[in-house]
């Protein structure tokens, strides 16, 4: 990776970071917010990831190893929030 | 010989990173399940003096990882003085972090009465998950400070290969990531109405 690219994945990344605060100022609905953060996060994960920690010049091998794995736990965490959900209306 | 023992330094970092995206991952859910569960979760941050803390705090980070990507590009280039100066720019950017993170704890400690077992807002979970997600990232932007103060003094003193100042690099790349999640979902989130 050239230091020019480099530096044009930084800009991004600060380009959106500009975006996530601007949504927090303008007090975006938190749920709206919520999916949009999400979205945003992973976008600069996935920039990070793939330039910053070289995983797209990796072997298909190195992405294959570490995509599924953390994709698949991370969904199988998810699987507790209704609970969390469940709670919060009782506590109403 | 030389490759593939600079191959198997990487595996073994991409391993003991696939593990921490784990732990950061059930920190994270942890936090969201707390939250979900309380109705009347605190939003204790200002924006005026919270939030901008804590985007001044991943512009540093991001800024460290651009420093970083300099020092390995340096150090692919033979320039091990060039490349130990990126590297010394990227341990300040970490200690830079590290201060302004325990400036916020404190605020939230002494000011807004926050700790882990109690707050004012009667939802003590806020302060336990809060300090334990944030304290953990801590801990490995200081772990992260120490790695690359001896990366670079063995640079400096012209030991260790590229491929060391690469593994350095995606362990401090993937704190950068860890934060990318925590900033919006823990401090955006909650700013004040």
């Amino acid at each position: 990776m050239t230091r020019k690219l480099a530096l044009i994945v930084w800009l991004g990344l600060l380009a959106l970071t500009a975006v996530e605060v601007w949504l927090a100022y303008i007090h975006t609905p938190p749920l709206t917010m919520l999916i949009i953060l999400l979205f945003v996060s992973f976008g600069k994960a996935a920039l990070i990831a793939s330039y910053f920690m070289h995983l797209r010049y990796e072997p298909r091998a190195a992405f294959r190893l570490i995509i599924p794995v953390t994709v698949t736990f991370a969904l199988l965490l998810l699987g507790f929030l209704p609970d969390a959900m469940r709670l919060a209306e009782r506590r109403k | 010989m030389t490759h593939v023992h600079a191959q198997s330094k990487q595996l073994g970092m991409w391993l003991f990173l696939i593990s921490d995206t784990l732990t950061f991952s059930t920190f994270l859910v942890c936090y969201a399940y707390a939250r979900l569960a309380n109705p009347n979760w605190p939003t204790p941050f200002e924006f005026s003096s919270g939030v901008l803390t804590a985007m001044l705090m991943t512009l540093i980070l991001l800024t460290s990882s651009l420093t970083m990507v300099f020092a390995v590009q340096s150090m692919r280039d033979g320039e091990r003085p060039v490349a130990t100066r990126w590297l010394a720019a990227t341990i300040l950017c970490g200690i830079a972090f590290i201060v302004l993170h325990a400036t916020e704890w404190r605020h939230l400690w002494q000011i807004e009465k926050v700790a882990t077992n109690s707050n004012p807002w009667g939802v003590p979970l806020f302060g336990a998950t809060f300090f334990a997600l944030t304290g953990l990232h801590m801990l490995h932007v200081a772990g992260g400070v120490i790695y690359l103060s001896v990366i670079a003094t063995a640079v400096a003193r012209g030991k260790f290969s590229t491929e060391d100042v690469e593994t350095s690099g995606i362990y401090w790349h993937f704190v950068d990531l860890v934060w990318m999640f925590i900033f919006p979902l823990v401090y955006l989130m909650s700013v004040k109405a």
